[in-house]
């Protein structure tokens, strides 16, 4: 029952991991940019949520009305300033703007917010939990963030597949000069899956916020688990990037079982074993594979 | 090409176009007139697909202008040019692999001018694509993949249309089969500026004639005006056409 209980937790932590790194997975499988800043953008939505919710006094929830379309804003904003100037540089700037931002943030946090670790008012669902069986008990929180994960990469799922803003993102992801070439207006396509995926990442902050606590420099640790996710299920699927985190989750949790020290330590090894074994990620391998015969050629 | 006419659909005036430190095109200056079908021939490296691309806005021009239908789009990106009219197949057709058929044509009524060409009125052109509606792009023949690069182009109601190579590497009865469709298309009324080697093809499907040697123009006339000698010297750079005459 214990190992059941590890892997029903497991699956659970696996759903907010995934929920942190279906932004990144979006951003790197359209726009091709690495975000290095995205688990730190994820902490300013937990301190957007802190600065709402103690205003406001009420439980972080309800500030997310407010939340989500700020960072929406916020993601469209950099997009266009930042990282849209910078993907006309190479491959590189992209990189090296979003480290600068990271290290920004980091820096700005603290010196507006101070190191001290900080929790966000969860509510009444913070502290609630339902009982499957006799031996596991799982917290509302818990649940709720996972099917948070799961609604929200559906839903990006169904946007992608069935609107026609989806088919374009679909085809700039495949071609940017040929999306360009068939009058696909790129910059405001891609101002608003920056902004998709800075709210994912906001709301991702508000659940580490409000499940653990969180400091300025939350964001670097964020950021690794989100990008193990992403690499373990496929660059750029999104229901590989689920199936990443719940891998990265169960892992943790199962190996935490036996000992809590090896615990983080596992699910960076089982990073690194399937980046070694399938580096294209469990599920991307064909359309990888695809992708790289039929690259097309430049001039003729 | 129709000195005495009205002014022409389009008119590329003086082109100067640069790769980085390279020139593709040296004061390029052609004129296509409305419902007729301009040949576009040279050799590789002429700057054929330049042209087409910096007519269509993929490739910025140093220096020229580009005039469609009474307005300077010289600086306008692609997407006002396709609401416009301008479309281009591009060369290799850069289909979209995952996207499906459908969404594929869908995608290219984004910048549509009309809703002139929906999708049943090109399966009507194309058949053949209509069964494979449901498929990825990437898993159809050549033939079927050019096909669908040309429907793509048509859902964005072009009035003016570039054809970048379209027989490149298929078989002689799909080429056959996509001209008549190009001639169907020329009955009808559209524009056409269409790349092709093969020389006696370009002459048969085209009413007007462009061979650029080396990014300039070596002869604009119409087909009826010049013999194949005379866009076989042009094509390749020779002074006077047939010395043996």
């Amino acid at each position: 029952m214990t190992w059941v209980n590890a892997v029903i937790q497991g699956l659970l932590l696996g759903g907010q991991y995934a929920l942190i790194a279906c932004g990144l997975s979006l951003t790197f499988g359209v726009m091709r940019i690495v975000n290095l800043a995205h688990g730190d953008l994820a902490v300013c939505g937990a301190y957007l949520g802190l600065v709402l919710s103690s205003a406001l006094g009420v439980p972080v929830w309800v500030t997310l009305p407010l939340l989500l379309p700020a960072a929406f804003g916020a993601g469209v904003i950099l997009q266009t300033l930042l990282f849209g100037r910078a993907l006309r540089h190479g491959m590189l700037a992209p990189v090296l703007v979003t480290f600068g931002l990271s290290v920004m943030i980091e820096n700005l946090l603290q010196v507006a917010a101070t190191s001290d670790p900080r929790g966000l008012n969860g509510g009444a669902l913070a502290l609630a939990s339902f009982r499957l069986g006799s031996h596991i008990t799982v917290s509302w929180l818990f649940m709720t963030a996972f099917l948070t994960a799961c609604a929200v990469l559906s839903g990006l799922q169904l946007l992608l597949s069935r609107t026609s803003w989806g088919r374009k993102v679909r085809a700039t992801a495949d071609d940017l000069d040929t999306a360009r070439l068939v009058g696909i207006r790129v910059r405001p396509l891609f101002a608003t899956v920056a902004g998709i995926a800075v709210a994912t990442a906001a709301l991702a902050g508000v659940f580490i916020g409000t499940i653990g606590t969180f400091d300025p420099l939350e964001g670097a640790n964020t950021l690794i688990f989100a990008f193990e996710a992403v690499v373990i299920g496929g660059l750029g699927s999104l229901w590989g990037t689920l199936a990443g985190g719940m891998a990265l989750g169960v892992t943790q949790v199962v190996v935490g079982q036996v000992n809590e020290a090896y615990a983080v330590l596992a699910a960076h090894l089982l990073f690194l074993a399937v980046l070694a074994v399938r580096p294209g990620g469990l599920f991307a391998g064909q359309h990888a594979a695809r992708e790289a015969r039929e690259a097309p050629g430049v001039l003729g | 090409m129709n000195p005495a006419g009205p002014e022409p659909l389009l008119q590329v005036t003086g082109l100067d176009v640069f790769y980085g430190d390279f020139q593709a095109l040296f004061g390029v200056s052609v004129s296509v007139s409305a419902g007729r079908v301009t040949a576009l021939v040279g050799a590789n490296g002429a700057g054929k697909t330049t042209l087409l691309r910096t007519i269509a806005g993929a490739q910025g021009a140093a220096s020229g202008s580009v005039r469609y239908a009474g307005a300077d789009l010289t600086a306008a990106p692609p997407h006002q040019r396709i609401s416009r009219g301008i479309v281009l197949v591009p060369e290799g057709r850069r289909l979209f692999p995952s996207l499906t058929v459908e969404e594929n044509i869908q995608v290219g009524a984004a910048a549509a001018a009309s809703a002139d060409w929906p999708l049943d009125r090109i399966y009507g052109v194309f058949p053949m694509i209509a069964k494979r509606r449901g498929q990825r792009a990437s898993t159809l023949s050549g033939g079927e993949q050019q096909a669908v690069a040309i429907a793509r182009a048509l859902a964005a109601a072009p009035s003016l249309l570039l054809l970048d190579e379209i027989s490149l590497g298929l078989a002689p009865r799909i080429v056959a089969e996509l001209y008549q469709t190009l001639a169907e298309l020329r009955s009808a009324g559209a524009t056409l500026v269409i790349v092709e080697q093969d020389l006696r093809r370009a002459m048969e499907a085209s009413d007007d004639l462009v061979c650029l040697l080396e990014g300039r123009v070596a002869l604009a006339a119409p087909v009826s005006a010049v013999t194949r000698d005379e866009v076989v010297a042009a094509y390749f750079g020779q002074r006077s056409p047939g010395a043996a005459t």
